[in-house]
């Protein structure tokens, strides 16, 4: 896209704005290879029998920053090269766990002109529509 | 005056840990990339780093034996706290600059607060820990800060 088709794209977009909602269904091998990228041995996340018998987790438990990436993904996904990610909170309020299915998606909260930046406030739902993970993300458009 | 945090656990504010210094490699990146599900081309093939390829890249490396039984590995960052359950955190990332393979990065986490609040079921002990990324040419390229809190 152009610089112009940047700034038209920006222009275009108004609080209340949904991001794309995508679904996650994250099995044993993606989380064996997830903790294995961060040297992460925690039982609760590949020792079923642990996670269930001596911690009491219902099953084995899906790393938090697992679902931090995913908000991650869903502004980039969105922004596209339009723009840049500038910076995102996030906390895990709620346990995730394998076999469940989980869906990553926000709403733009505000819009900035003066600097091209956007307020977006993303999220993780369970199944249950309850939000697991919420948070706040800033993206800045470039110039153009 | 906290009732559960003493003069000398307060102390503790304002350590660091010693500076860790990383190089960024392509297979690392692709890796992180694959594992995370992410659909971007640029990521998937190593060309640049994604978001949060920060917290691999400078997770502890620890040897077996120090390893607790539950397979975790023990922050010698923190002091030992009068509340030891953790409960939920949140996380604040800034990102000031892209990452690309053969960077060097070198990370230093500081505690940098240590409070008291009244939970609903009693005290809750929370704390702050920044990690400052920054290039050879001493550029920040991350900024992220923890709060972490204990029941």
């Amino acid at each position: 896209m152009t610089a112009t088709g940047k700034l038209a794209r920006f222009e275009t977009i108004k609080p209340g704005e949904e991001l794309p909602q995508r679904a996650f269904k994250p099995d044993n091998v993606q989380s064996m290879l997830y903790n294995a990228v961060l040297w992460n041995g925690h039982r609760i996340h590949f020792d079923e029998p642990y996670a269930r018998d001596v911690e009491g987790y219902p099953g084995l438990v899906i790393a938090g920053p697992l679902l931090g990436d995913w908000l991650n993904q869903c502004v980039e996904e969105w922004l596209g090269e339009d723009g840049r990610l500038v910076s995102i909170e996030y906390s895990n309020r709620i346990a995730t766990y394998i076999g469940e299915t989980l869906y990553s998606g926000g709403t733009v909260t505000a819009c900035r002109p003066e600097g091209g930046e956007l307020d977006i406030e993303v999220f993780i739902k369970n199944e249950a529509g309850e939000v697991v993970t919420p948070g706040k993300a800033l993206v800045r458009f470039h110039k153009a | 005056m906290s009732a559960l945090l003493s003069e000398q656990l307060l102390a503790n504010v304002g350590r660091s840990n010693p500076p860790r210094r990383e190089l960024v490699t392509r297979r690392d990146i692709r890796k992180y990339a694959v594992a995370t599900g992410n659909r971007q081309r640029k990521y998937l093939d190593g060309d640049q780093a994604p978001p949060m390829f920060h917290v691999p890249l400078f997770w502890d490396i620890v040897e077996l034996d120090q390893l607790t039984p539950d397979g975790v590995s023990i922050d010698t960052l923190l002091p030992k706290f009068p509340l030891e359950k953790a409960m939920a955190g949140g996380l604040e990332i800034e990102y000031h600059r892209d990452i690309f393979p053969g960077d060097w990065l070198t990370a230093t986490r500081t505690l940098t607060a240590i409070y008291e609040k009244q939970g609903r079921s009693g005290p809750l002990i929370f704390y702050e820990v920044i990690m400052n990324v920054v290039d050879d040419d001493g550029q920040l390229v991350i900024r992220e800060k923890t709060t972490r809190i204990l029941r």
